[in-house]
């Protein structure tokens, strides 16, 4: 290809790409913005709610006599559960819905997006269908969780 | 030399193709929506009776067909061909439901653009003489939607305010040639990929509009019509987003459709109905035009339908792999001769 056809074919890509640019910033004038402000009082409340109500139980652990290692580890299986069963009632959705980033990012979260696959691909089996579409959500999120863990161990390590 | 082409993308349908019936099937959801009255069947439960979404889909696209055929006043041995579609791999609901019947079946693909696809293949058939009558139908279902495109349905998280809701529904129509017609398809546009660039999945709405634009004016153009003639331009799943886009780049050009023009997305929702921007999926056009658009051409409100169905050619891989979203509109003019 002679250099004059290439630098053509060159301009006239990047001319598209800011064609493509602009509609984009076209679009935006047309799309409202999440209500950042209200979404995160909302979660801010109900994500403090369930810590309020995580270390309360915690408290009364501790007051009935049991270990401080002890308590915590209920009180998390307590959240999970507690989340597994709204996901299965169908309520957490509505839930996450209205408290966003307050039920999603604590524990909570994390049992949900376990067995929200869980159920929708029950249809498929349990092996192949529930078992092997289990982690679909909650895997990358390992992943990327215990990797970076293992870097930063590492890190520490060295230092 | 080309009789039945005009311009460069529209065909011309000289034996007036008309509709003979049409059946129209939405969920609870879509029941519960300002269009509620107009379809023939809203369902109690989106399960339809069934053990899963996909078989629930099928029955609902089934149950179009049927209902369609017995406006019509047709039997199964009546009806030439199929053409449907739907948004599942492999058209799932489509060849399912079609196990129902034994006729000869083409599945058709244009993500939520199907359903005039399916009506502009299945008049030139009509058309053409290779059937005297067929079936086009399309269907989409918010839970099998879900479950192949994006999340478990049960899933907690928050849709941003430009995400569209995937209509259940199926919508049919029996196409047929008659000595006398009536209800007609007169013309179709073919229409062409248009990629915008986006690659935001959220962003269907915004990333349809330009085929839509291109698809709507260059039926304009190659028919040498007006933005006025038709009563009602109707697009198929642009949202309020998109046909707030769509307004606007038609008003850039200098004209004006407003009066005339909606979105069946927009239509088939309230907004108080948690739908973001609103519906989307190819039962949304099928059924809003099979149910409460044809039920106004029957009764004599509506004359001239310009149906643009459009689709958002988005694959999961596709996503994934960062590429944008290109997308696609086919125009269908149906007017009523007398």
């Amino acid at each position: 290809m002679s250099n004059a056809s290439k630098d053509a074919k060159e301009q006239k890509k990047s001319e598209q790409k800011q064609q493509m640019k602009a509609y984009e910033k076209y679009v935006k004038k047309f799309t409202p913005s999440p209500k950042y402000f209200s979404n995160s009082v909302k979660a801010f409340i109900i994500g403090g709610l369930i810590c309020l109500a995580a270390s309360y139980t915690e408290e009364m652990l501790i007051a009935r006599g049991f270990e401080k290692t002890e308590a915590g580890s209920i009180v998390t299986v307590l959240l999970i559960c507690t989340a597994q069963l709204l996901t299965g009632f169908g309520w957490f959705d509505t839930i996450a819905k209205f408290a966003g980033a307050g039920v999603i990012v604590p524990i909570t979260g994390f049992a949900n997006s376990m067995v929200a696959p869980a159920m929708e691909f029950k249809k498929e089996g349990p092996v192949l269908g529930s078992g092997a579409k289990l982690f679909t959500l909650a895997g990358p999120v390992l992943v990327c969780g215990i990797s970076a863990s293992v870097i930063i161990g590492i890190i520490v390590y060295l230092l | 030399m080309l009789r039945n082409k005009l311009g460069k993308q529209t065909l011309l349908f000289r034996n007036r193709p008309e509709i003979l019936g049409t059946g129209s099937v939405v969920g609870v959801k879509e029941g519960q929506g300002p269009l509620g009255k107009g379809f023939d069947l809203v369902l109690e439960e989106d399960t339809f009776g069934e053990k899963n979404w996909e078989l629930a889909e099928s029955k609902m696209l089934s149950q179009a067909m049927k209902t369609a055929m017995k406006k019509a006043g047709k039997n199964e041995d009546q009806i030439d061909a199929i053409l449907s579609g739907d948004l599942l791999n492999q058209l799932m609901s489509s060849t399912f439901s079609a196990k129902d019947f034994s006729i000869p079946f083409l599945g058709m693909y244009g993500a939520c653009s199907t359903m005039t696809e399916s009506i502009l293949m299945g008049c030139v058939l009509v058309d053409g003489g290779y059937a005297d009558t067929i079936v086009a139908a399309a269907s989409s279902h918010y839970s099998t939607a879900e479950r192949q495109f994006r999340l478990p349905l049960e899933h907690g998280n928050q849709r941003p305010p430009s995400a569209q809701w995937t209509a259940t529904a199926s919508g049919s129509l029996v196409i047929g040639r008659t000595e006398n017609p009536q209800f007609c398809c007169t013309h179709a546009t073919i229409g062409k990929i248009v990629d915008t660039g986006l690659t935001d999945a959220n962003q269907m709405g915004a990333a349809m509009a330009p085929a839509a634009l291109d698809t709507i004016y260059r039926h304009l153009l190659d028919t040498g019509r007006d933005w006025s003639y038709y009563d009602r331009i109707l697009t198929g799943d642009l949202g309020r987003i998109g046909k707030q886009i769509l307004l606007d780049m038609v008003k850039n050009l200098g004209m004006d459709m407003s009066p005339a023009y909606d979105d069946c997305g927009v239509l088939i929702y309230d907004q108080e109905q948690d739908v973001h921007s609103g519906g989307s999926g190819c039962g949304c056009s099928a059924s809003v035009f099979a149910g409460p658009i044809y039920k106004s051409m029957l009764e004599g409100s509506l004359k001239k339908v310009l149906l643009v169905s459009t689709g958002a050619l988005v694959t999961t891989t596709s996503a994934l792999q960062g590429e944008s979203i290109p997308g696609i509109a086919h125009a269908v003019a149906i007017e009523a001769l007398r």
